[in-house]
């Protein structure tokens, strides 16, 4: 559909500049969160220390976190006036603008650096207690433990997790929007939306498109020849205490932990502080749209995570790559994108609010699969390379597999995954805002209108209960995963 | 009755001939040098190492098309044969009804079967709780409710102490009598095959010797069983 509307294929300047700004942002983003990820998803694995649990939990936070609000918070702490700059000019240092490549590259590293712990601490735990403790028992340095355990297991995650964050930084639309902006800080989604909504050049829009498309579709192939299998056998999931190093290991745990805790939690507490005032007076219509925006990030989450699973089974029985890449296809296509096309396509036929709920669950759903996919599909190919005989040989069905083998296996990360997408959906801002109608607005729209209105005292309450919500859900599904985990 | 037909597994380099017949209630061992095919060899009757050539019936009927589940037998891994994350009783359970929607009388049977290889009363534990020898006894015990008319064992009490192993060996027994299986026995130690098995297949250099009885195999071992023993 976007391809059709595209009737010139030629890029002006303007548009290369963009190409090469899209790329250059994201690889860097991309780049400084998984290397940035190591030592803090080493610290949290390896150390036990007061409020870890929930540490480990609110990581989720600023990836949860919907855009516009994390946005605003990165604004007051980095901003003009905001303690940084202020800190600098104490000191008679110029002020640091948060506008621009660094910027663009700071929002991004805050919303995916906690993504690249998350999903290098799940590796780290799926490194079995015994391997550890063997290694230990024979006196192995942590160098060598490093060697051996740690390192072929970052080899096989770090380049998937990377390429994750690449595509996710390729469509970060908003924070492009919000600290990008001129013809140097342009990506391309940013020049499809100014496209759409100023200058009608639906052409130019779709050909655009076609691009960002091209270039995700590109580096969603190259990822999907990035994830290999891991022999590392089964233990018997023992509770083993691990001892961790002293000396400067220790040291550099403590202050990895710390940095991260600070740099993502500061922006928080400073939305916090901005909108706590506000829930006295909280506007009309919250409350249906927030029960909307619930409603949609349940159903979404659910069917997500079903068809991640389904599609995580049969890449890991089948020898072929097909499924793999019809599960990472939706990562070469934006919200953005979806939404256009989805748009075009029913406009002759229905008018478009009518359908808004249910083409942003589906978005949704389709958006967050690839994310679901790729944290299930090494558990899934581990379970089959421990369990897949035993099923085979006890001659078990699929619905006794599925309910005592692979539920209770993969509860962990099906909670989380689930928990994810939940939230993802909860804080999305992409396909609704291109089809609600009046009184039809998810959360996320809603805020977004108080804040078009500069009532912004209000949006900040509201955003907060739209955060408060978003982690709900996620901490509702990541503690279901857990429990039948532990159970 | 199991007959290797002219059966040969390949794989790379590898490549092993087998070309006899098991009989029912027989006790035959496997021994021979590591890399020779035992496993491999056992993975074939069981249905995850598809034949080169040849067949492997069961009482005439070819179980090339058959899925592991399905085969008249039941196997025993070096590892991994229960699952860490369900009971005991789970873990049996699963051995007689794959819903594992049990009866009251699945679970006495679960039950008595716990009771028969000295793990009574422990239903609930799972195995991360057990030793390994009572790991193997579990996994005995789901054999023994499965009551296939073969068992397969890939050297699953090799990690066992010796007094343990005589211990397990004669748990087998046991259960073979009561089942009336026919077991093929994976082993690397020649005390295994003398105590337990009447018969004994050599693999080695390519080819499984039809099985011999071990007593003889071992009075005047061919050359090939003469180098292993060392």
């Amino acid at each position: 559909m976007v391809a059709a509307r595209a009737d010139s294929f030629a890029l002006a300047p303007a548009d290369l500049q963009a190409l090469r700004f899209t790329l250059l942002q994201a690889s860097l983003s991309a780049a400084v969160s998984s290397l940035l990820a190591i030592p803090v998803a080493r610290a949290l694995f390896r150390r036990r220390f007061p409020l870890r649990g929930a540490l480990i939990s609110l990581l989720a936070a600023p990836f949860v976190l919907p855009v516009v609000v994390a946005v605003m918070g990165l604004l007051t702490v980095f901003g003009r006036g905001g303690p940084i700059n202020t800190g600098l000019a104490w000191f008679g240092l110029p002020e640091v603008s948060i506008f621009g490549l660094h910027g663009i590259v700071l929002a991004n590293v805050f919303f995916n650096l906690p993504l690249a712990t998350r999903m290098l601490l799940h590796g780290w735990q799926a490194i079995p207690a015994e391997r550890f403790r063997l290694a230990q028992s024979l006196g192995l340095p942590p160098s060598a433990q490093f060697r051996h355990l740690e390192a072929p297991m970052l080899r096989a995650r770090l380049p998937g997790i990377f390429a994750v964050i690449l595509l996710i930084c390729l469509a970060s639309f908003a924070i492009a929007l919000m600290l990008g902006g001129g013809p140097k800080a342009s990506t391309l989604e940013l020049a499809i939306y100014q496209s759409l909504r100023f200058e009608f050049d639906l052409g130019r829009a779709a050909l655009l498109a076609a691009v960002q498309f091209a270039l995700c579709a590109a580096i969603t192939l190259a990822a999907a020849r990035l994830t290999l299998p891991q022999g590392f056998g089964a233990g018997l999931s023992r509770h083993l205490q691990i001892s961790a190093p002293n000396g400067w290991r220790r040291a550099l745990d403590i202050i990895a932990v710390i940095v991260a805790a600070v740099f993502l939690f500061a922006p928080l507490l400073a939305v916090v502080i901005k909108g706590l005032p506000g829930l006295t007076t909280l506007p009309n219509g919250l409350w249906p749209a927030a029960l909307r925006s619930v409603s949609v990030a349940i159903v979404s989450a659910v069917l997500a995570t079903s068809a991640a699973l389904i599609l995580a089974n049969g890449a890991a029985h089948s020898k072929s790559r097909m499924i793999e890449l019809a599960a990472m296809l939706p990562l070469a296509a934006s919200s953005l994108v979806l939404g256009t096309g989805l748009f075009l396509l029913v406009r002759p036929f229905i008018a478009p609010e009518n359908l808004a709920l249910a083409i942003t669950i589906l978005v949704n759903a389709t958006l967050t699969l690839p994310y679901l996919f790729r944290l299930l599909l090494p558990e899934a190919r581990q379970l089959q390379a421990d369990y897949g005989r035993l099923t085979e040989s006890l001659g078990l069905p699929r619905r006794t597999i599925l309910r005592f083998v692979t539920l209770p296996r993969l509860a962990r990360p099906l909670g989380y995954g689930a928990g994810l997408a939940a939230a993802l959906s909860m804080g999305d801002l992409g396909v609704i805002a291109l089809f609600a109608g009046d009184g039809g607005a998810t959360l996320p729209l809603f805020v977004q209108h108080l804040i078009g209105a500069y009532r912004l005292q209000q949006a900040a309450a509201a955003a907060l209960i739209l955060v408060a919500l978003s982690f709900v859900l996620f901490w509702a599904f990541d503690r279901l995963g857990s429990h039948y985990a532990d159970a | 009755m199991l007959t290797l037909e002219n059966l040969v597994l390949t794989q790379d380099e590898f490549r092993l001939t087998a070309d006899w017949k098991v009989q029912a209630g027989e006790r035959v061992a496997l021994i021979g040098p590591s890399g020779a095919g035992k496993s491999t060899l056992l993975m074939a009757l069981a249905g995850f190492f598809a034949p080169a050539a040849g067949s492997i019936l069961w009482q005439g009927a070819d179980l090339a098309e058959v899925a592991p589940g399905d085969r008249p037998l039941t196997i025993l891994f070096q590892d991994q044969n229960l699952f860490p994350h369900l009971t005991l009783a789970q873990n049996l359970g699963l051995g007689l009804s794959p819903t594992l929607r049990l009866t009251q009388a699945q679970t006495t049977q679960i039950e008595t079967a716990l009771l028969r290889v000295g793990l009574a009363g422990m239903q609930a534990r799972k195995p991360g709780q057990l030793s390994g020898g009572q790991q193997g006894r579990a996994a005995l015990a789901r054999a023994l409710l499965r009551a296939r008319p073969v068992l397969l064992l890939d050297e699953p009490f090799a990690a066992l102490g010796p007094a343990l192993k005589a211990e397990m060996l004669e748990l087998l027994d046991e259960v073979a009598t009561a089942t009336g299986a026919a077991v093929l026995m994976v082993t690397h130690d020649p005390n295994d095959a003398k105590h337990f098995a009447d018969k004994t297949v050599l693999v080695a250099d390519g080819v499984a010797q039809a099985p011999v009885a071990t007593a003889e195999l071992f009075a005047d071992p061919p050359p090939a069983l003469h180098d292993y023993l060392g």
